[in-house]
């Protein structure tokens, strides 16, 4: 039985064929079958995660406790200078130019990325916003938040910040940007799940990608710069964190 | 703890008064009317051990504080305690940890310069092999309309 690897469903849509090249090399590599099972939503991957049927995860922060404290998964490498930071947009035709402008009972497009949700809840608190005030408008992904908004059918998006980077000019020109995150401190991490092998030989395996060329050009498919480390402490340090900011 | 010096007050305007704390230490403490505004989507990160003495700080920290990290790591985080926060406050805030539970608040917090800085802050305790080993504060951007309640009632509470 090969083992089992997924990606968090919030990975860009052009990634995925570099998440099948990384997949082919890391087999061969470590000479240990791994099959990559995509799936479709945070749903069905909390779903996989109850089920044991993951054995390597790219994972989101918010999933990271459950792997590690209820699932004995242990973190091995984080992709080097990348954060998820998140941004709150309002229509550029919007009167609502900051946080205080707005007030309960407004529409809220998102996706289901559990991070940016958090974030982008805990950035409406200021104007005494919570989850019971806002009307959710749920969105397949991010792009889908933002044509939301430009139309006017919801008032404010959650956007992953990168993800806004990446818009064309003719979408953030339609667009307000009313708060960014500056948090520094939640990211992305790859996990193996306690029936593994050899955890330690794969990280060293990760961690010298950047040293070669060819493995270069893998990283550079899933546009990533290079792994760096991530132990437990670490780990546990950024699940604390998101427990400061889980809903009380 | 060393007393506040005027000089390193952000005005002359400043009132004073003298704080002791929970280990029996007390500062003379010297506070302004000048408030500091939460950074815009930052979060204020410190950890503790057990004793609340600061292990770790965040950049957002030093800068909302006025001190160095060096000034910071190894004070009790009582430095940052302002005189209009009522000890109540804080009596609830060690009591639910201790009982292992999260901790939510509102609090004016001191600077160096005697100002101040509203944050809206969770304590938790931090489990490391089912034991609990150091404490973990996250603050954020506090509603405007819970701080002007706080300003309210923490007068009440002393
Ligand atoms: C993790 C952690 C963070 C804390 N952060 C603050 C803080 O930002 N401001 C503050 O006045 N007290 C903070 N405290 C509480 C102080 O330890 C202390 O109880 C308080 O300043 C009142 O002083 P006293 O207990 O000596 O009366 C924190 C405690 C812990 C465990």
């Amino acid at each position: 039985m090969p083992f089992n690897m997924t990606i968090s469903p919030d990975f860009k849509p052009e990634l995925i064929s570099g998440w099948y090249i990384f997949n082919t090399w890391l087999q061969k590599k470590i000479d240990t079958p791994i099959h990559i099972d995509l799936v479709n939503d945070f749903i069905e991957l909390s779903d996989a995660i109850d089920q044991n049927r993951i054995d390597l995860i790219y994972a989101n922060p918010c999933d990271i406790a459950r792997l590690v404290r209820e699932k004995n998964f242990n973190p091995l490498v984080q992709p080097v200078g990348t954060q998820d930071e998140t941004i709150i947009v309002s229509s550029v035709n919007s009167q609502v130019k900051t946080i205080e402008d707005l007030s309960p009972g407004i529409k809220v497009a998102m996706t289901d990325v559990p991070d940016v949700n958090t974030i982008g809840m805990i950035m409406l608190e200021p104007a005494d916003i919570t989850p019971k005030d806002i009307e959710t408008i749920h969105c397949q992904n991010f792009i889908t938040v933002a044509k939301n908004v430009i139309n006017g059918q919801a008032d404010i998006g959650f956007l992953l910040a990168d993800a806004y980077n990446e818009f064309s000019n003719l979408v953030k020109k339609q667009l307000h940007s009313l708060i960014t995150s500056k948090i520094h401190v939640l990211h992305h991490a790859l996990l193996a799940g306690p029936d593994f092998p050899n955890q330690e030989n794969l990280q060293q395996v990760l961690l010298s990608m950047n040293e070669d060329p060819k493995t270069q050009k893998i990283l550079q498919s899933l546009e990533i710069e290079k792994w760096q480390a991530m132990d437990r402490e670490e780990a546990e340090f950024l699940i604390d964190l998101m427990d400061t900011l889980s809903p009380e | 703890m060393q007393n506040m010096k005027p000089e390193d007050l952000a005005s002359d305007n400043y009132q004073e008064t003298e704080l002791t704390f929970f280990d029996g230490t007390s500062r003379k403490v010297l506070y302004t009317d000048i408030e500091t505004q939460f950074p815009d989507g930052c979060l204020i990160v410190s950890r503790t051990d057990l004793d609340g003495v600061i292990t770790h700080v965040n950049k957002s920290f030093v800068l909302m504080s006025g001190f160095t990290e060096q000034e910071l790591i190894g004070q009790p985080h009582y430095i940052l305690r302002h005189p209009f926060m009522p000890p109540a406050a804080f009596a609830g805030l060690w009591k639910t940890i201790q009982k292992k539970e999260k901790w939510h608040g509102y609090v004016k917090n001191l600077r160096k310069d005697g100002g101040f800085y509203w944050v809206y802050a969770t304590v938790i305790p931090n489990r490391r092999n089912g034991e609990i080993v150091s404490y973990t504060s996250v603050r954020r951007k506090p509603s405007v309309k819970k701080v002007a309640e706080c300003m309210e009632l923490y007068p009440t509470l002393f």
